[in-house]
């Protein structure tokens, strides 16, 4: 089975095939079916991929396999090769399984869309890419799917080209993830110089030798690969793009914008674990960049009240999160989390899509309220997915979440404290959320109001499979105590030489500290639940608290609702200079001098051309004359030479 | 005695006056017959060598210049007969489509 | 003999050509261009190349030539029809043109007598008849040139069907 990983990326291609090029003559359903099938079809293959890896030994679990010879040229030799190990499996049963679920998700949600076809044959492209991305065995091969669910992303943000927001909005993600793709592809250049392969066992199995232990190469190499992640994840400072990529239909943010393709970054992070870990300032450096995101996404995702923007600037601080585990060393943590938030906020979003439904495009929190009793199913599930993302136990975001922190007060009290905030934020926002759509007074506009109905079941299925999904999705991360438990056990291995390379000198202090364990997961609950009371207090029992906070500390909330203008600064100091400079350069060098240039060159051909031409009297006697003249030079000058 | 010198100079007699025929004939026809002559010219050369170098390769190269003049021939006349068709003259002169 | 022989035939093979060249009429250039194939012929004969001379016969006066007076006939064309020939200054010019060429090639017989000698070479040629080394030549070290060979002349039967077509009205 495992020979045939080439199976996985396929599916989807196939699909996207059958209902790109064939899709027009299917009917709505057909379409749908197709594209959820064809993800469910590489679920399948990776779970039975799954359940015979997991009978070979733990050391032996990384198998490559070789598909095509691809580019071979001179000491270039790149091949179409899969890598199957637990961490890559890992992300390919996320990638399709939600995936699958979102697609059935999205046969309901876009029921009636004029695009429907293009959009399904989009998302399986996604699909495709996202499956080559994490399956691929060498760098450049991970580029093209890197490259390819950017291409998607930006497809499907634009979706709805007509409406001007949303292609800027495309273009945005293209844009600044084009400037993290450069910095992905400047360190994978390093690479190949250094190590001569892009495989990635090769790589990694070579750096010990080729690069010294925290030596500026190693550095260089991997905060460029950095820069690529910062891209891809929305870190700072390159996270702009996606509160914007909201733009999108609902399922793809839950797809792509939050699950999947934002994650890359996470797992290209973890895939260089030996890289990372040889390079000591550059975890630092991605611990306190994912650690800064987290707290300052979680701050602005306090002010705001468009419920997916609440839920995207969620993303930001979980993806720091992320981060903040794998500078922290704790790459099966950040892999867990990835997993754990892939379910729940998937789930969010797809709620929030729910909710958007009924609420006829409304995504404005202040003209919600009191929608429990409307959307049951809707409210739930979004309940669990809140409770999930906050961290309450037994949900999934607890384990994963608590176990990020743990590891963080292990390696510096300063990051703790940074995760602790961002955990307080998180849980106050999620339930600010919760408490502003489903509870209190309705604020629903009338005419609105009498349509709202719940989704159907084509659309709270998905949901409640995820729900539950989130509620057990942590377990696996138990026993917790003692550091080791199901799920590092398994991805464990992976990273076990960037472990060794890091544990390598530090006098390590025996076991964990269980005592101090207990403390902090009690003490991340009670952050929690502190959130939830707070929220509760502010939105259920006194609503014009939060009125009143704003006015007390007007000019801050200004510039966090802003976030922080942010985006004005970026467009005050690159973009308007860009586009200023290219004016400059369209006026005054391309049509003076290269306009110029091209024009002059046809001018003197024409000028020669219109003397030459006489020349050509369409007689076929002139033709045969020049031809014996030619003839007789030719053999006069053979015979004086 | 007769050298290969004699032949080579008649064969150069034979290509001139095909030339010639090129050049100054207007009839479409005659031209091509004048191209004939011209191959003919050639084919004697070749023949004249094969038989001063004692080699059979010469004689070879004839049959396949005879194959390509019969199937110039052949397309030649064809084409002049759809000139005349639609133009209704041989004169090469007037036809001059390929001009400026 | 050999010698006398060269020259009549070299004389009635340059006098026709002529012919050929500077009559008005297509249907005499045609009967002559057929006596200048067969004195080639016999020049062939006279180098010991008696298939070729056949093939010679057969193919030029034959047919080839019979195709020409077909095409005059076919068209059938007037006196008026026929294209007014240049002057003689331009008559002049192009045989001045011709003999240059002719002119300036005798030096390169004369380089080259030398070499081959002048004297008839009997060489593989007597090993066997003409047609037994023809033969197996074109069959083994020309098969792929004969076969294209084939290919042209079928090209050749394509594209005079293709041109000789009845013009439709477009």
């Amino acid at each position: 089975m495992i020979e045939l990983v080439w199976l996985i990326p396929i599916f989807p291609f196939i699909g996207f095939l059958i209902n790109g090029l064939f899709g027009r003559r299917f009917s709505e359903k057909t379409i749908g079916w197709i594209g959820a099938g064809s993800v469910g079809a590489s679920f399948v293959v990776a779970v039975s991929i799954f359940f015979e890896i997991l009978k070979l030994a733990p050391g032996n679990r990384s198998v490559e396999k070789i598909v095509y010879s691809w580019i071979w040229s001179g000491d270039l030799n790149v091949p179409i090769g899969f890598l199957v190990d637990p961490l890559s499996l890992i992300m390919i049963m996320v990638v399709s399984g939600v995936g699958c679920i979102i697609h059935v998700y999205s046969i309901g949600y876009m029921h009636g869309e004029l695009g429907f076809r293009r959009y399904f044959s989009y998302l399986n492209l996604f699909v495709f890419n996202m499956l080559i991305l994490v399956s691929a065995n060498n760098f450049l091969l991970m580029f093209v799917g890197w490259e390819g669910v950017g291409l998607c992303s930006y497809l499907l943000i634009g979706y709805y080209y007509e409406k001007k927001s949303a292609s800027d909005a495309g273009k945005k993600a293209f844009i600044v993830n084009r400037i993290g793709d450069f910095g992905f592809l400047l360190g994978m250049f390093l690479i190949f110089t250094i190590f001569g392969t892009f495989n990635f066992t090769d790589v990694f199995g070579a750096a010990p030798e080729k690069l010294t232990q925290g030596g500026a190469i190693v550095t260089l190499i991997t905060i460029l690969l950095f820069v690529g992640a910062t891209g891809k994840s929305a870190q700072i400072p390159l996270y702009t793009w996606l509160p914007d990529a909201m733009e999108g239909p609902t399922p793809v943010s839950a797809l792509i914008h939050a699950a999947t393709m934002v994650t890359a970054g996470v797992y290209m992070v973890s895939r260089c674990s030996v890289l990372f870990a040889m390079a000591p300032v550059s975890l630092t450096v991605v611990a306190i960049i994912g650690g800064a995101t987290a707290l300052f996404a979680a701050t602005i995702g306090m002010t705001q009240f468009d419920i997916k923007r609440v839920l995207a600037y969620s993303t930001i601080s979980q993806l720091g999160y992320m981060f903040m585990a794998c500078g922290v060393g704790a790459f099966a943590s950040g892999i867990f989390h990835l997993m754990t938030h892939a379910f729940f906020k998937a789930l969010l979003f797809m709620a929030a899509g729910s909710v958007m439904h009924a609420m006829s495009g409304e995504l404005d929190m202040r003209k919600m309220g009191n929608l429990r009793k409307k959307l049951p199913y809707t409210h739930l599930t979004y309940l669990f997915g809140t409770l999930a993302i906050a961290g309450i136990f037994p949900f999934a975001g607890f384990f994963s979440k608590d176990e990020i922190l743990f590891y963080s007060f292990e390696k510096h009290i300063a990051f703790w404290i940074l995760g602790a905030v961002a955990a307080v934020m998180t849980s106050f926002y999620m339930f600010r959320s919760v408490f502003m759509t489903f509870y209190g007074k309705s604020r629903v506009e009338k005419d609105v109001a009498h349509h709202l109905h719940e989704s159907p079941p084509m659309m709270t299925v998905p949901l409640m499979v995820l729900a539950f999904l989130s509620l057990v999705g942590g377990l696996v991360g138990i026993p917790m105590l003692e550091g080791g438990h199901v799920f590092a056990d398994f991805v464990g291995p992976v990273f076990a030489p960037a472990k060794a390379i890091i544990d390598h000198g530090v006098h390590h202090e025996g076991h964990h500290n269980v005592t101090a364990e207990i403390i902090l997961m009690a003490v991340s609950l009670g952050i929690a639940i502190f959130g939830l009371l707070v929220a509760r207090f502010m939105y259920i029992t006194s609503p014009e608290t939060p009125g009143r906070i704003v006015q007390r500390f007007s000019g801050l909330h200004k510039l966090v609702y802003n976030k922080y203008w942010i985006d004005e600064l970026y467009d005050f100091l690159f973009v308007n200079s860009i586009v200023e400079f290219s004016k400059l350069i369209w006026k005054k060098f391309d049509e003076a001098v290269i306009d110029g240039a091209v024009n002059g060159v046809a001018a003197v051909v024409r000028a020669f051309g219109s003397v030459l031409r006489l020349l050509q009297t369409g007689l076929v006697k002139d033709y045969a004359l020049s031809i014996l003249v030619g003839a007789i030079v030719v053999i006069g000058y053979l015979l004086l030479r | 005695m007769v050298t290969l010198e004699h032949y080579l100079v008649l064969s150069a007699l034979l290509f001139a006056l095909g030339i010639a025929g090129v050049m100054l004939r207007r009839n479409l026809i005659v031209i091509l017959m004048s191209l004939e002559l011209m191959m003919n010219a050639v084919n004697l050369s070749f023949v004249a060598f094969s038989r001063y170098l004692g080699s059979i390769e010469g004689q070879i190269f004839v049959l396949f210049v005879m194959v390509v003049a019969a199937a110039e021939v052949a397309v030649g006349l064809a084409i002049a007969v759809a000139v005349f068709k639609q133009r209704g003259t041989i004169n090469i002169n007037d036809i001059s489509l390929l001009k400026w | 003999m050999e010698t006398i022989l060269f020259y009549v035939l070299a004389v009635v093979t340059l006098l026709s050509a002529v012919f050929v060249i500077f009559l008005r009429r297509p249907i005499h250039n045609v009967l002559f261009m057929i006596l200048t194939m067969i004195g080639l012929a016999t020049l062939f004969i006279l180098l010991h190349a008696e298939f070729i001379a056949m093939v010679q016969i057969i193919v030029y006066a034959g047919a080839v030539m019979v195709l020409f007076l077909f095409v005059i006939m076919l068209l059938n064309l007037e006196e008026i029809d026929l294209p007014r020939e240049p002057r003689p200054l331009r008559w002049g010019f192009g045989v001045i043109l011709s003999l240059a060429l002719v002119v300036m090639l005798f030096p390169v017989f004369k380089s080259i007598a030398p070499i081959i000698n002048g004297v008839a070479q009997n060489g593989d040629l007597a090993a066997a008849s003409n047609l037994d080394l023809i033969a197996k030549e074109l069959f083994t070290t020309y098969l792929l040139p004969f076969e294209i060979a084939s290919f042209l002349l079928l090209a050749a039967i394509i594209g005079t069907v293709v041109i000789g077509r009845k013009l439709t009205k477009s």
